[in-house]
């Protein structure tokens, strides 16, 4: 495989050694369960957390004469996956078995695809903060997880779970064009999103449902590609940010020293926040991989793509760009609501009839600002878009200030409730009637002479006085008419 | 092609079968000789022609996505030479 080469080497996300700049280069394979009920290959559950061993059939167990029969959502779930990382979908692919012994691997070998993947190439777009990227994805193809190994049940003994031992994956490469480790966590939280949005991965990788294995090397700006090492099974993505930083950092001191990178797998210890040489397999990485006898090539029509192509759902990229457009929302807002399908539908239940951007503010800083504090999911958030949306009309139409639009937010989020009667009863209205608010300005006013004099060579003071005016209407004066019949009665316009 | 003893050694260590100096010297004269046999295929003119993938001709069988196997974790294990609480257990591996 010839590598090309597509990025231009920014000094930005240079390393600076001791004898000069290093530019780190990055690849990423993701491993990422199809969501389906039942196995790629037997009719055994994938549901996680299961008794050891209850997940399992005699296929997954490798017994003798039992024979795979492929899962067609697993298949139907690839391909719409491929679909959403605009990728050329193969009508015909191939399953080799990859040969390797591991107790949690009893088969002797994993049944995955090796020269002809059922998708092709693709891209994924990253939104970096000064740049927008494009990120190669090289391929993706079906295979089998393996088991679970125990190591800490038993002084001599491993303990081995086959639960996982056959529920399909989607192994998803990208091509070596990341950068920086803020590059590889855009890249696999974007990857995330389109996963979840297509409903063909949960992305919990905290269940093990996506994992990552980290490739990377280092080279001088522009230059060579150098040797790489691979790091396995990082299952965060802060931490696949550490791995990268530390293991960038070690391999410029070795070749600054004069040393050699060895090509070799490493692990990620997150307590010590380095990584570290595998116990080395030599010749594990002979994999001996053949096509297998036991089945048929994969092969469906180009009919079957284009009608999943149509179900699709509206992807990230063009959620944000409606949002932009429809909606006239910041770049930086959109890309937050979007990250999350449903931060994007309730949000879109909100300004649904109303100001977007005043319903974009409320969701993202009073509502997500609130429930980030709480830790708490969307799914979890005591105030429905419909709460939500009173609150907008009440500031829209000017019956409460914005300041009071927090209190009532309090309120509802701490005891419930519909906004409009909350604020009818404890008299919240903001105050419009020009005769009330005038009488507390005039008396601020009056009380106070010297600020006045001051406030007439220093219009700053102001401030000082819509302070004081709101105050002593408990916020419900309309602040804005305050500061105008401050400013004529001050004579300062 | 042909392989030499070396060779041979290599892969019955990746098939984990312990073969002995003098089995692997009478194995790689016997592995030659098939491989031999095999290699007259070579001559056949393949050019444009399709791997066989079945003698008949058919498609691959699809299985719908529903529950119909598992909850037997005593018969899994049962032929285990050694299970705890429905796990198997295997000499110690550690990374």
């Amino acid at each position: 495989m010839t590598i090309v080469d597509v990025r231009t080497p920014d000094p930005k996300k240079f390393i600076k050694g001791a004898t000069g700049d290093w530019e780190i280069v990055i690849g990423m394979e993701v491993h990422a369960q199809v969501s389906s009920e039942a196995k790629l290959f037997s009719g055994a559950s994938t549901e996680f957390g299961k008794d050891p061993n209850d997940n399992v059939s005699l296929v997954d167990a490798a017994m003798p004469g039992m024979l795979p029969v492929i899962n067609e959502e697993c298949v139907r779930q690839a391909i719409r996956t491929g679909l959403g990382l605009k990728a050329d979908i193969n009508l015909k692919s191939v399953f080799d078995r990859k040969n390797y012994f591991y107790p949690d691997l009893p088969q002797g070998y994993q049944i995955s695809q090796f020269k002809q993947p059922i998708v092709g190439e693709g891209k994924i777009l990253l939104d970096m903060s000064d740049e927008q990227v494009e990120i190669g994805v090289e391929r993706l193809h079906l295979e089998q997880d393996a088991g679970k190994s125990l190591h800490d049940q038993h002084p001599t003994m491993s303990f081995v779970d086959l639960n996982r031992s056959g529920v399909a994956l989607m192994e998803i490469v990208s091509k070596p064009d990341i950068r920086s480790s803020d590059e590889a966590k855009a890249y696999l939280g974007k990857l995330r999103t389109i996963l979840r949005y297509l409903g063909t991965c949960d992305g919990n990788m905290d269940q093990g449902s996506m994992r990552a294995d980290v490739n990377v090397s280092v080279r001088r700006p522009g230059g060579e590609f150098g040797t790489r090492c691979e790091i396995k099974n990082v299952n965060s993505i802060r931490f696949v940010g550490q791995a990268i930083e530390y293991e960038a950092r070690r391999q410029v001191a070795i070749l600054e020293d004069g040393g050699e990178i060895d090509q070799e797998t490493r692990l990620f210890d997150a307590v010590k926040g380095e990584t570290r040489s595998m116990r080395s397999k030599e010749e594990a990485h002979d994999y001996r991989y053949f096509p297998d006898p036991d089945l048929l090539p994969l092969e469906f029509t180009q009919t079957y793509v284009d009608e999943l192509a149509q179900d699709l759902p509206e992807l990230p990229d063009d959620k944000k760009n409606r949002f932009i457009n429809d909606y006239g929302l910041t770049a930086y807002d959109a890309d937050i609501l979007v990250v999350e399908r449903a931060s994007a539908d309730f949000f879109e239940e909100v300004a649904k009839g109303r100001d977007a951007k005043l319903a974009a503010n409320w969701v993202i800083n009073e509502l997500f600002g609130r429930l980030n504090k709480e830790g708490k999911d969307l799914s979890e958030s005591p105030v429905s878009a419909a709460q939500l949306g009173a609150i907008v009309d009440l500031i829209k139409e000017g019956v409460i200030s914005g300041k009071i639009a927090k209190d009532l937010f309090e309120i509802v989020w701490t005891e419930g409730g519909d906004p409009a009667k909350i604020v009818e009863d404890r008299g919240m209205k903001q105050v419009t009637d020009l005769g009330a608010i005038e009488a507390i300005v005039d008396e601020i006013i009056a009380a106070n002479p010297e600020k006045v004099e001051q406030a007439k060579a220093k219009p700053g003071l102001l401030g000082w006085f819509v302070g004081q005016v709101m105050k002593q209407s408990q916020g419900k004066a309309n602040p804005q008419a305050v500061s105008d019949m401050l400013k004529q009665k001050i004579g300062l316009e | 092609m042909s392989v030499d003893t070396n060779t041979v050694k290599r892969v019955a260590k990746l098939a984990r079968i312990r073969v002995s100096d003098d089995d692997a010297t009478r194995m790689t004269g016997e592995l030659n000789a098939i491989l031999g046999f095999v290699e007259q295929l070579d001559e056949v003119n393949i050019e444009g022609v399709e791997p066989l993938t079945s003698v008949v001709e058919q498609t691959m069988k699809k299985r719908a996505d529903g529950i119909t196997d598992g909850s037997k974790a005593s018969d899994i294990i049962r032929n285990a030479p050694a299970s705890e609480d429905n796990f198997f257990m295997v000499p110690k591996v550690v990374e």
